[in-house]
Parts: structure tokens; C-alpha cells; sequence
């Protein structure tokens, strides 16, 4: 297995969907020339022309809207919005075109659009700039929503997304891209759309996914030292949510522990706590042992 | 020397020495963020003085002043102190908005100085809405809004000037054209590069003005800013311009010739200015160096201050999120 940077893997990602596929094209802000502002597609402009690798003026609504009308009429585009925060700029498309096109017009049209995004708080960059909002589009019935938290997700789950003839949302998270790991080499037996057991553990159940989830590994190592072994699931995929790995595993351990970087109301924490409770009857003591782990309910402070 | 000599030459030097806090400013903060004292984006404003220095002083207190993310030199022309612009970016509690905003959100709402926006484009309505609530109250006050060329590209510059025209509204629209958006240069983001000539399709008065001269910036500002107070009605000037430094500071800067950015560093405008204050006899040595004391004296107490000054407490972190509101969720029940 190589060792790649995220970034890399992503590059390669983007690589192989353009070198195995005529119909792809990747566009956004500064993809070209500038090599992508979190330097994804360094080097792609030399190799794959600037048809293919378009640089965009500042105009997310339009770009991300013609990247749908692309990909009605043929196209596989890749498009690329520089980070989530900008995205609100193009939600109208993302929600009113790309999401309800397919069942407005009774499956006569179909959006396999892929738009990829950078999520997450970064360094200190403040309110505007921090947004961790993949769960919004998760809310979205029309969507798919991937979080890729490891290299080999960061590689792999791009082409996943390309094969889907649905619009997928991919959010690369800010903090990962300089991180390391080994890195898959084949798609045989990669499934992106379901949650991974990273870590088998019966104290309890640590469900996570992007940014977080180097973060929860570590606390779990923490955890060991002290003989504690928790189970942690990375959910990968936020649209289609698939819970069952996750419920299979709180029968064992019997305590549920969601950590999301989002906000605490009605994001990705409560949603996994609220299922819990409503599939399953609980145990009496049940409610003391389900807890979220959220972001402070205030803008991020550059503090 | 007459009077008037007298007061123009305190004028010409008034303007250089408010250049030059901007430019010594910004180089410390540059400074301060390769040492880790400033974190996150820091978008440095050098080489661009001549136009927020140029225009500020065509605008009277009552006016309001809204800005982009590229903010410091704006914040410092406008009279925002040095000490609390820098205990901003530093993240302090002594900072104009507590620390929470940093360099990109610089707000002195006292001052009438509204940001700090850090979502290209989002400054243009807000400005379009502070000028509409000046003109139902009937108050004399104009809205200056300070963009880059790149927002001219978001659907919000072209729905601002219509919305400013179509009520006639009292906006200064400040394109500073700087040629890049990021790594994008000007004519791979713009299918027509003449920014002021957009104008005409919105029926706004529009000129084009060298961003370079702070004397050149300044003639223009002042006409504009008269056009919008007699006639109630936008204007949009485009200032050209160039930024010298990278883009932020994570920005390798690499899309840009060489020969390109020797070939404005020529033209800087606090040193061309310097130099032809002295061909005019107006400065001398002297002069220039008790500016350059005075400047880093005021820089480096900055510093000393923001340095000093600590950070809001966490415990604080929910409050101001609504109007008197107890803080949010803290005492809600923690499952
Ligand atoms: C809506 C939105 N899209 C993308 C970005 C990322 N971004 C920040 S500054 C910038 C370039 C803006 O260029 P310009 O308006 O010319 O201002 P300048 O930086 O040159 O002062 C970009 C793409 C953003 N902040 N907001
Ligand atoms: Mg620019």
C-alpha cells in the first residue's frame, strides 16, 4: 500500500476519473492555474488541458448550476467549491436544480453531477470561514453526501461518486489534507456508501466521521492505555445514513458516544442519538449513556 | 509660504503618513504572523494604500464605510486605533470585536465602519441596505463599499447595482481592481475587463482612476462622492490597482510574472509619493524620518499591547450570539 497525503490521494482520485473518462471535466475557482486553493489539482492543467481543468470567475451559484446542466446533458462534471462556507452562495442550485430535478420531471432527467468541497474548521480563520455544514445537504432527500476521513476514502470515493448517476456531495475536510496514511491501491471490495468499523472496542460506541475522526483514534489510544477499548465507526457516508453497523454495535457495548464537529441542534449527534432511541427500546438507564459531543452553539470565534 | 500652500502641504503630508501607517503596519503584521502571534488568513493590503487613504477622506464621520476581508488599511484610514485593530488580529479581548472576528472582520460600528466580510461579494448588499435605511429616514449620510475585481463576478455586484440604481440609492461603489482574484488574473475572470463600464448597464454614473496616486485617487473619490451626495444616486469608481504581496498568506504566489510585479513595485504608491513630495520641496529627510519614528513607535506599541492583552474566556463564548438572550443551550440538558 503507497503512503499518500489525503491531498494526494484526492489528486489521484481526480486523475484516474479524468485519464478513464472523456466525459469528466473538473471546474472551480483557481483549480487551474493556482493548482486548487488546497492544491488538489496541482499539475492536473499541464495533463489534462484547460477544457477539462477550467478555472471559474467567482460565481458559485452559476458554476455549480452549469455543472448541473452539464451533467443533464451528458457531461461528468466534477465541480469544485472552494470550501462549504462558499457553497451557501450555490445551495439554490445544489437544493432546488441538482436535488429535485430527477423527481420533478418523473425520472426523466437524471444529475450525476459530483461537487466536492472543503468542510471544517481550519487554523483560526473565523466564523465565516470555519462552517462544518455537510449535514445540511444530508437533510436533502435527492442528495448523497460522502465524508471521506481516511486516504483511501480520499482516493477512492471519488470514482464512487462518479459511478452514482445521482448528484453526490463530497466533503474533503480542511484539516485532513496534509495528514498521511496507506493508501489502498485497488477498488476491489471498497463500498463508499456505508459506515467502517475503524476500531473494534466493547466499552462503548464512538460514532464519528470527517475531521473528527483522527481526533476520536487518538482518544481512543488514550482509552487503551487505560484498558478501556472502544468501538469506533466512521460513518462515511451522511446520505444515504446507514445505522445498522452502528446499532449492531451498541447492542454490544451498550453505550453510544456521537462526536461531530457540527452544531449540537438537529445536527449529525442528535440524529444518531434520536435513531438510537426510536428503533430500539432501551434500557432504563439508556439515557445516561447516549451523549453528543458537539461544537458550542455560537459562530466560531477566530480566538 | 501662504496659508493655503501651508494647508495643502499638511494635507499632502497627512495622507503619506496615514500610507505609511498602513504599509509599516501591515509588514509588521506580517511579522507577527510568521512568529505565530497572528493566525489564520491574514490578506495584507500593500501596494493598495493610495486607495483607501485616497477615498477616506472624501467621506465625513456620518458616513458609513463597508469593507471586504482585505480590511486593515480601511480600518486604519478610518480612524480605528492602531492598538485595537491589532489586538484583533492578535485574537484578543482588547480587539474590536473581542477577538472573535480577527483580521478579516474588522467592525467599529461608533466609527460607522461595517467590516470586514470574508464571503466575496456579501459586503455589496448590506451596503445597498445601510444606504437604503438612510435614505427612508432621510438622513444626508452616503455608503461607501470597498470590493475587489472578483466580486465583480458574483451575481451580488450586479444585483447590488441594480437594486442601488433602480431606488436610487445613495452608494459609492470602490472597485479595487487589483488585476487577481486569488491566482485568477483579471481577464480569465471577466469576459469584458473595463469594471467602470459595467456601470452603464445599471444606468450609474462610473469612472476609472490610477490607484497608483493617492492625489489621482483622491480628485476622483471627491468628485464621486459629491455626484452621490447632490444627485442621491450610485456611482461606481474603479481604482487600479495592484497588490504586491501574496494573496494571503498561505498563497505561494506563484501565478503571477515576475517582470509583472517588478514593474508595479515601481510605481508603490507611498514611495512615488514620498518622491514627489520632495521634487516638490515638500519633504525633506527629516521630515521623513520623525514619520518613520512617529510610525514605528505607534506599530510597535500596538504590538506591545495586543501582546499583552488576554483572550476572551471561553465561558463567554455564547454571549452576543442573540439580543439578551441567556446564553444559548448551556443550561439545556446535556444529552
Ligand atoms: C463567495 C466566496 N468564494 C470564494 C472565496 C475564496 N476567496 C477569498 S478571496 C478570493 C479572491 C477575491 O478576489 P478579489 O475580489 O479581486 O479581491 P482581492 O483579494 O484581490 O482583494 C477568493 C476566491 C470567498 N471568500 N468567498
Ligand atoms: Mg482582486
Amino acid at each position: 500500500m503507497p503512503r499518500l497525503s489525503y491531498r494526494e490521494a484526492v489528486r489521484e482520485g481526480l486523475r484516474e476519473a479524468l485519464a478513464t473518462d472523456d466525459r469528466v471535466f473538473l471546474m472551480g475557482e483557481d483549480v487551474g492555474r493556482y493548482g486548487g486553493a488546497y492544491a488538489c489539482s496541482r499539475g492536473l492543467l499541464n495533463e489534462f488541458g484547460p477544457d477539462r481543468i477550467r478555472d471559474t470567475p467567482l460565481s458559485e451559484a452559476s458554476f455549480v448550476g452549469a455543472g448541473i446542466g452539464a451533467a443533464i446533458a451528458g457531461m461528468r462534471p466534477i465541480v469544485e467549491v472552494m470550501t462549504i462556507n462558499f457553497a451557501l452562495l450555490a445551495f439554490d442550485q445544489i437544493v432546488n436544480n441538482a436535488a429535485t430535478l430527477r423527481h420533478m420531471t418523473a425520472g426523466q432527467l437524471a444529475v450525476p453531477l459530483v461537487i466536492r468541497m472543503a468542510t471544517g474548521a481550519g487554523r483560526q480563520l473565523a466564523a465565516q470561514h470555519s462552517h462544518s455544514l455537510e449535514v445540511w445537504f444530508a437533510h436533502v432527500p435527492g442528495l448523497k453526501v460522502l465524508c471521506p476521513a481516511t486516504v483511501t476514502d480520499a482516493r477512492l470515493m471519488l470514482a464512487a461518486a462518479l459511478a452514482d448517476p445521482n448528484p453526490v456531495i463530497i466533503c474533503e475536510h480542511a484539516l485532513l489534507y496534509a495528514t498521511e496514511g496507506d493508501c489502498a491501491e485497488t477498488a476491489d471490495g471498497f463500498d463508499a456508501w456505508r459506515p467502517l468499523v475503524r476500531e473494534r472496542g466493547d466499552a462503548l460506541t464512538i460514532v464519528t466521521s470527517s475531521g473528527s475522526l483522527p481526533k476520536v483514534v487518538a482518544a481512543a489510544d488514550q482509552l487503551n492505555r487505560s484498558g478501556i477499548r472502544p468501538e469506533l465507526i466512521d460513518l462515511r457516508c451522511l446520505r444515504p445514513l446507514v445505522l445498522k453497523p452502528v446499532l449492531a454495535s451498541v447492542q454490544r457495548t451498550g453505550r453510544l458516544l456521537v462526536v461531530d464537529e457540527g452544531w449540537r441542534t438537529c445536527g449529525l449527534a442528535a440524529e444518531g442519538s434520536a435513531r438510537r432511541r426510536f428503533r430500539f427500546p432501551m434500557p432504563p438507564t439508556w439515557n445516561r449513556r447516549r451523549c453528543r459531543a458537539s461544537n458550542a452553539s455560537s459562530p466560531p470565534p477566530e480566538s | 509660504m501662504t496659508e493655503a500652500t501651508a494647508t495643502a502641504a499638511d494635507h499632502d503630508l497627512a495622507l503619506l503618513a496615514q500610507m505609511l501607517r498602513i504599509r509599516r503596519f501591515e509588514e509588521q503584521a506580517a511579522e507577527c504572523y510568521m512568529s505565530g502571534q497572528i493566525r489564520g488568513f491574514l490578506h495584507l493590503y500593500v501596494g493598495e494604500e493610495a486607495v483607501a487613504v485616497g477615498t477616506m477622506g472624501c467621506l465625513t464621520a456620518e458616513d458609513r464605510v463597508v469593507a471586504a476581508y482585505r480590511d486593515h488599511g480601511h480600518a486604519l484610514a478610518r480612524g480605528l486605533p492602531m492598538a485595537t485593530i491589532m489586538a484583533e488580529m492578535f485574537g484578543k479581548a482588547t480587539g474590536c470585536c473581542r477577538g472573535r472576528g480577527g483580521s478579516m472582520h474588522l467592525f467599529d460600528v461608533g466609527r460607522r465602519f461595517y467590516g470586514g466580510t470574508a464571503i466575496v461579494g456579501a459586503e455589496l448588499p448590506l451596503a445597498v441596505g445601510l444606504a437604503l435605511a438612510d435614505r427612508l429616514q432621510q438622513s444626508s449620510s452616503i455608503t461607501a463599499v470597498f470590493f475587489g475585481d472578483g466580486a465583480v463576478a458574483e451575481g451580488t455586484f450586479h444585483e447590488s447595482l441594480n437594486l442601488a440604481a433602480l431606488w436610487q440609492l445613495p452608494v459609492l461603489f470602490l472597485c479595487e481592481n487589483n488585476l487577481y482574484a486569488m491566482g485568477t488574473r483579471l481577464d480569465r475572470h471577466q469576459a469584458m475587463t473595463d469594471i467602470h463600464a459595467k456601470a452603464a448597464g445599471y444606468g450609474i454614473a462610473a469612472a476609472a482612476v490610477d490607484g497608483m496616486d493617492v492625489r489621482a485617487v483622491e480628485a476622483a473619490a471627491r468628485e464621486a462622492a459629491e455626484s452621490v451626495r447632490d444627485t442621491g444616486m450610485p456611482f461606481l469608481l474603479e481604482a487600479r490597482t495592484y497588490r504586491l504581496r501574496a494573496h494571503s498568506m498561505y498563497d505561494p504566489d506563484r501565478y503571477r510574472p515576475r517582470e509583472e510585479v517588478a514593474s508595479w513595485q515601481a510605481r508603490e504608491p507611498v514611495a512615488s509619493f514620498a518622491d514627489r513630495l520632495r521634487a516638490e520641496g515638500r519633504l525633506d529627510d527629516v521630515h521623513w524620518q520623525r514619520l518613520e519614528q512617529e510610525v514605528a513607535a505607534e506599530v510597535a506599541a500596538a504590538v506591545a499591547a495586543a501582546a499583552a492583552a488576554p483572550v476572551e474566556p471561553e465561558a463567554d463564548l455564547t454571549r452576543d450570539l442573540l439580543v439578551k438572550a441567556e446564553p444559548v443551550e448551556v443550561n439545556a440538558c446535556p444529552g
